[in-house]
């Protein structure tokens, strides 16, 4: 398998709109930088012959939402104290979170080309300390959460508007940790921080129901304290909504389960547990672009 | 290199110190002059002694409840918004229940969190080898990006905890509850990665740190009485380690014991040795906690594993006995 060259790392970068565009340009931006993420994180797990594309793509959209439109994080503040923080729990979905970080110009896109290679920045987990834009060293499962947690305090004892948002995995929930933090969370009614659950219901090998069930896992976060929202986690306008209302209930932490499929919107890769982490081969790697290729957004192709 | 004491014979009979006392005080004294100074606990105000503390600064005093791995993360999640976050948890816990967690948030992702292992090593003497912390600096040693600082006293207490707070980036603190007397000056001031040589000699070197200092000073009394003159290394940071303070005991002395209220695998005693092995070979003998130990007071178990003043000063002897 040849490394990704420089020339496949097509993403241009994007960036938020302005704050008055109307919410259906919103949405054709989030969904146009969605697609290209989702084309970008293709080759880089096909040409770097490794990642776990089937997590990346039930994440991307709910990246491409918050870095998209949600986040007040850019690539001239990524040091700014009241900037927002996103904390990806799930590090082994760091290839989306990468591509997602050179779409909305905090790395250079050409970096993307070094995904994986030897004394590269780009690991398969994040590394804060090399590249901007990263909160926290994640990958063992289970500690964004209470970091987040953390965060969130900070802000509260600041009295600040910042918000904190991080993405956990479902299951990565089966971590105990996970459970301290929520505790915790509500105990300090952080109702500026919002836990996002890619509820794929896929795990390593297996299905979560037949591995450890995590349901009903909406009475359980309403039982730790948490407003529990549940959206459609591929569904751009739904993320935009609930993510935008910050606080969701004051008071209260806010608990979002997006349910997505791992592989979205890939054919032969979505809600297929095979997908975790396996390479596609050179003919699955064509059928996967000509499908994204095809979603296009008519309008925003272009001037994205 | 700093000589503070020569003679130390009333050591033993000197005051003794519970350096948590010293450390609630500094504390205060730091939140007082920095805002960001918050800390972080796990139901442990009591254990810690931070009634005080929570009593001036009620909102900078984080009880996440007994979840050691939420702590940490918290720590790191207040550090990132731009707190400095003290974590103050009986040290068996926080270095156990939370190691991925120091590891991964803390000291992979360079957090400027300061953890403050409180009553370590066998201070929960009877409550036995669940609640004894030996293992936390052979732990917290192979750690990379982590300082590590056993105080011996309550004045190198509080000037570990000054510099701390001052520097940007990962800290472990062992704080401990047995009572101990001051062997430090008064205005004694504590340099990372430095030893301090309490007493000069040149027959044999006792290297140590935290409660089993004094004892060493003693031995070194008891030694001196048969004509031994050993030389009295403290050694408050074991990592970094004044490597320089180590080969020059080895080339000077040519015989080295260290003495540690910790596992003698990996500890204060794994760190000397490696250098010593390193740069300039000599007989060693490392004294430390060789197993889960039995019931009994912190002090007794120490005697028992040979870090009585007698007991060092024996090891002493042996091991220069050793040199060729």
């Amino acid at each position: 398998m040849s490394a990704l060259s420089a020339e496949h790392a097509t993403i241009p970068v994007m960036g938020r709109l302005a704050p008055h565009t109307g919410r259906t340009e919103l949405l054709a931006h989030i969904a146009e930088a969605a697609r290209q993420i989702r084309i970008q994180d293709l080759k880089l797990v096909h040409y770097a012959g490794a990642g776990h594309i089937g997590g990346d793509m039930s994440a991307i959209d709910i990246l491409a939402t918050l870095y998209g439109a949600v986040l007040n994080v850019g690539p001239d503040n990524v040091e700014d104290p009241e900037r927002d923080r996103f904390i990806l729990s799930k590090g082994h979905v760091a290839g989306a979170l990468y591509t997602t970080l050179a779409a909305f110009g905090f790395i250079p896109v050409e970096q993307l080309a070094t995904f994986l290679k030897p004394l590269s920045a780009l690991n398969g987990h994040p590394n804060r300390r090399k590249v901007p834009g990263i909160e926290a060293n994640t990958g063992p499962l289970g500690h964004g959460l209470p970091i987040a947690v953390g965060h969130a305090l900070s802000a509260k004892l600041d009295v600040s508007p910042r918000r904190t948002y991080v993405l956990v995995g479902d299951g990565e929930l089966q971590e105990g940790s996970n459970w301290e933090a929520m505790m915790a969370a509500s105990q300090y009614q952080l109702d500026r921080l919002t836990v996002v659950v890619d509820r794929n219901r896929l795990q390593q090998g297996a299905t979560t129901k037949e591995t450890n069930d995590l349901d009903p896992l909406q009475d359980k976060a309403a039982a730790f304290g948490f407003a529990v929202v549940e959206v459609n986690g591929h569904d751009h306008g739904e993320l935009l909504d609930v993510l935008s209302s910050v606080p969701f209930r004051p008071g209260k932490p806010t608990f979002v389960i997006a349910h997505t499929h791992k592989g979205h919107p890939i054919s032969y890769m979505s809600n297929n547990v095979a997908w975790h982490h396996k390479v596609p081969s050179t003919a699955e790697f064509e059928l996967a672009l000509e499908e994204l290729e095809a979603a296009a957004h008519p309008r925003f192709a272009k001037e994205l | 290199m700093t000589e503070i004491l020569t003679r130390n014979e009333s050591l033993r009979d000197r005051p003794r110190f519970d350096c948590r006392d010293s450390y609630v005080k500094t504390l205060s004294e730091l939140a007082e002059h920095d805002h960001r100074i918050v800390g972080v606990v796990n139901d442990s105000v009591g254990s810690s002694k931070l009634d005080a503390f929570k009593k001036s600064f009620p909102d900078r005093l984080i009880n996440v409840g007994i979840a050691e791995q939420d702590m940490v993360g918290v720590a790191a999640g207040l550090a990132n918004g731009g707190r400095i976050p003290f974590v103050s948890a009986a040290s068996c816990f926080l270095t156990a229940r939370a190691l991925e967690q120091i590891k991964a948030d803390v000291a992979y992702s360079n957090r400027n969190v300061k953890l403050c292992g409180m009553s370590p090593g066998m201070a929960y003497g009877d409550l036995g080898p669940t609640h004894h912390s030996i293992e936390d600096i052979a732990w917290l040693r192979a750690i990379d990006n982590m300082t590590i600082i056993v105080p011996a006293d309550p004045v190198e207490t509080a000037a570990a905890l000054r510099w701390a707070a001052e520097f940007d980036g990962p800290v472990f603190i062992r704080v401990s509850r047995m009572g101990v007397p001051q062997v430090n000056a008064d205005d004694y001031e504590f340099r990372p990665g430095r030893a301090v040589t309490l007493r000069n000699g040149g027959d044999v070197t006792v290297i140590s740190n935290g409660t089993v200092v004094w004892r060493a000073l003693v031995a070194a009394e008891l030694l001196a009485d048969q004509g031994i003159e050993a030389r009295v290394i403290s050694m408050p940071t074991v990592k970094p380690l004044d490597v320089e303070a180590i080969v020059a005991a080895a080339a000077e002395t040519g015989a080295i014991v260290t003495a540690e209220e910790a596992t003698s695998k990996g500890g204060l005693g794994g760190a000397v040795a490696e250098a010593v092995v390193e740069n300039h070979p000599v007989p060693m003998r490392i004294l430390g906690v060789p197993e889960f130990a039995p019931t009994g007071s912190a002090g007794f178990l120490l005697d028992r594993y040979g870090m009585s003043p007698e007991g060092i000063a024996d090891a002493a002897r042996a091991t220069m006995a050793r040199v060729r």
